[in-house]
């Protein structure tokens, strides 16, 4: 975890006092709405089809107890008590009064959790793998570059009116589960041949109405020149990017309309200005940050403890055990999952009494610390495996120990009609009407690792572009239709998926998922062919076939 | 509109000469930047101060020639949402070494006085009038700040890096 030190609770108050005085201002007419619309945004408050909307960011997807616990509180006293973990490595809450904001900000910000920059044409919430600095594999900690780039994109001085929002996303792993490619601007940590910490930089990734995968920009850029090459591109961006229409604003565009070469060529001009400036870090400044980031005192355990071997006779147990535990950098320790997909619940919401419960298991049970991770569920990332078997068991209880991590039923969905003014579609019970068609462990667990991703319009909040299985709400005469995707994937083989053919009714979508997924068990050339590589094998036409076959 | 120059609002001192209207030989003057390229020359001889409005989507290297004989340079702000002036602000000062009065215009209000301020802004056309009375309240709101600018204020990482020299040596 990184500790907040004064300045930056000051920094969050000084911001949460200048958020009060302009939601004064908005209530006394003093601001407009169109003036205020931009402030509010990069206070993370939208204005949704029912109520205010406030998205609060978890930097680098890393909680404490407390944070985790004064979220509960906002969501029991501003709002109807849960709150929705989101792709972002956000926390929304959907339903707080206006007047009621910089109270809720103000409390947030006492145990140093801020909304800063979580919306706007700003550079939004810097977001890395959930299991960054306790997954087997990694070179070193992403986190502490995500800090650094934290502070020096907040309130940037220059960057905080970008013709549009600008995601930047970090993974230290070969695996990499942060979506890189999905990014304004992706990095993979990396040691080039003397042993020092770099980057692989990637760019103009991102998906929405023209999706695209991120390209390399540059294979290494050393880690002191981080913070200037970023700017460099911000720069380049902030001059050239598209500002006469939304839909072409983003970089990926620019990228997309100039080549990556020219692209690159005026980034490389720019950068060369300005990578000997005060940017440049040294081996202090960072070593101070990573100083910052305290770390579990873990003690020497075994790896296969009495209390797990006793516990493997209870077929549940081991069946979350496979399902919900993975591997940790330290003998005798596992990263756990809570999935936040219940059997017809909607994705991603948690209660009150759940996350203050969480808040009490992390501290019994993993120093203290929750994850937040983009499939929206949580992570105990430092559970001693001994304990494995009693958290089991208190997880079960609070309904988070449904086995179904990156199984079907493992479903990304954005809010969609539900409360998104801006949606075509449902997409929440869609996903509900899956979880229940495919509540059979056994049967989910024969499929094996399938991702379904669902967005309620073509903005692509639940990614439905890289879902292995992607279903994308649009709207005809009225009615709520969906289109098809398959073959998507997010991870470091990122690609767009297929669309299988015209767009299906809504009472028709789980008969197509059905259909989709018996195919493919009747296809995959192995039972441990993943159904996006029987996809990659053939095609789409076997698919497309079945499924129109009888429509 | 009202200007706020050195902290306190003042009376603009400047002619903004419009498209067609004529360039007169004496007196502060402001120019639209096609004008101002077209006649540069002649300008130079004005008998007064000579500034000029400098569009958002236009390439400072035009510029950069004439910047020793310019009192002011106005960068525009059409709506809040463009914020393409922030980086030219940064590039004339930090990068060409502009050290006359760099004035914001257009759609400016008190919520970006500080982020105009780092970028190298020192005067402010403001779009209303509370706001530019607000004006000395509202920059002293931040203390913090986290990124390195030419307005030359310590960062955060600095700060703490400086304490703890300090804590060591003492
Ligand atoms: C409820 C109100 C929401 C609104 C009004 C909203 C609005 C938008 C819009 C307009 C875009 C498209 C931007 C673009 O790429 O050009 C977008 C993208 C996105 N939103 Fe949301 N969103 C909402 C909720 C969510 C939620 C709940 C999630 C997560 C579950 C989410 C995650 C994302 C992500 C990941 C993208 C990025 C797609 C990309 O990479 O281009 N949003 N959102
Ligand atoms: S994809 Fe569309 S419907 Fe879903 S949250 Fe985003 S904007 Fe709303």
């Amino acid at each position: 975890m990184y500790a907040y030190d004064e300045m930056d609770r000051t920094l969050v108050n000084e911001r949460v006092s200048e958020f009060r005085d302009q939601v004064k201002r908005r209530l006394s007419g003093e601001l407009t709405e169109d003036e205020f619309k931009m402030l509010r945004l990069m206070n993370g408050v939208y204005l949704q089809l029912h109520a205010y909307m406030l998205r609060v960011a978890i930097p680098y997807g890393t909680l404490s107890a407390p944070q985790l616990r004064k979220m509960a509180h906002v969501a029991r006293k501003y709002d109807r008590g849960y709150g929705h973990f989101t792709t972002r490595q956000n926390i929304q809450f959907n339903w707080i009064k206006l007047s009621d904001l910089p109270d809720a900000l103000e409390d947030l910000a006492s145990v140093g959790i801020h909304a800063m920059q979580t919306s706007g044409n700003c550079v939004r919430n810097v977001t890395t793998d959930q299991w960054a600095g306790v997954a087997p594999g990694e070179v070193e900690d992403p986190r502490i570059w995500a800090e650094l780039l934290r502070q020096y994109s907040t309130m940037h001085p220059e960057f905080t009116y970008l013709p549009r929002k600008f995601k930047i996303a970090i993974t230290a792993s070969d695996h990499d589960r942060a979506a890189i490619k999905v990014h304004d601007i992706g990095l993979r940590i990396l040691n080039n041949e003397a042993g020092e910490t770099g980057f692989e930089v990637l760019v103009g990734g991102g998906l929405g109405r023209t999706p695209f995968i991120g390209k390399v920009i540059k294979p290494f850029v050393h880690g002191r020149d981080i913070l200037s090459y970023v700017e460099s591109i911000l720069r380049v961006y902030n001059q050239y990017g598209r500002r006469d229409n939304i839909y072409k604003a983003r970089i990926k565009i620019l990228v997309h309309e100039l080549g990556i070469e020219k692209f690159a060529a005026e980034v490389e001009e720019e950068w060369q200005v300005t990578r000997e400036s005060a940017l440049q870090l040294d081996d202090e400044v960072v070593a101070d940050i990573r100083a910052r980031f305290r770390y579990p005192g873990y003690e020497a355990l075994s790896d296969t403890p009495d209390e797990l071997t006793a516990a493997s006779a209870d077929p549940q147990f081991t069946r979350w055990l496979k399902n919900s535990v993975a591997a940790h950098q330290q003998k005798g320790y596992a990263i756990v999952t809570l999935s936040l997909k219940p059997i017809g619940g909607p994705p991603g919401d948690a209660t009150a009494e759940q996350m203050d419960a969480i808040a009490d298991l992390a501290e019994k049970y993993s120093f203290g610390e929750i994850r937040v991770g983009h499939e929206q569920n949580l992570a105990l990332p430092n559970v001693a495996k001994r304990d494995l078997p009693a958290l089991w068991r208190q997880l079960d209880k609070l309904g988070l120990a449904t086995p179904n991590v990156n199984l079907i039923t493992d479903i990304i969905a954005c809010p969609g009609l539900d409360y998104c003014s801006l949606a075509n579609a449902r997409a929440i019970p869609i996903a509900q009407e899956l979880t229940r068609r495919f509540a059979n462990h056994d049967l989910a667990d024969m499929i094996g690792r399938l991702h379904i991703n669902i967005s309620g319009c073509i903005n692509a909040c639940g990614h439905h572009h890289v879902g292995h299985i992607g279903i994308l709400g649009v709207e005809k005469n009225g009615e709520e239709f969906y289109q098809i995707t398959i073959g998507g994937r997010a991870d470091e083989g990122a690609v767009v998926g297929t669309l299988i053919g015209p767009a299906v009714p809504y009472d028709d979508v789980a008969n197509v998922i059905e259909d989709i997924v018996e195919s493919y068990l009747a296809l995959r050339a192995r039972p441990d062919e993943l159904f996006v590589q029987t996809v990659e094998r053939l095609g789409v036409e076997p698919f497309k076939e079945r499924v129109y076959a009888t429509r | 509109m009202p200007l706020v120059k050195k902290g306190a609002i003042a009376a603009d001192a400047y002619l903004h000469v419009g498209d067609d209207a004529e360039i007169p030989v004496d007196g502060a003057a402001l120019i639209p930047a096609a004008r101002f390229l077209a006649n540069a020359e002649a300008l130079a001889k004005r008998n007064g101060p000579t500034g000029v409005i400098w569009p958002n989507n236009r390439d400072l290297d035009d510029l950069v020639p004439y910047l020793d004989g310019l009192s002011v340079v106005a960068l525009v702000f059409p709506t809040f949402r463009d914020g393409r002036a922030y980086s030219q602000a940064r590039l004339l000062r930090e990068r060409y070494g502009y050290k006359g009065e760099l004035r914001a215009t257009g759609q400016v209000l008190r919520d970006q006085f500080v982020l105009m301020l780092r970028a190298g802004f020192d005067s402010f056309e403001v779009k209303k009038q509370a706001d530019a009375e607000a004006f000395a309240a509202t920059v002293k709101r931040y203390t913090v700040f986290y990124q390195p600018t030419g307005d030359g204020r310590i960062t955060a990482l600095h700060r703490r890096m400086q304490a703890r020299h300090c804590a060591n040596a003492g």
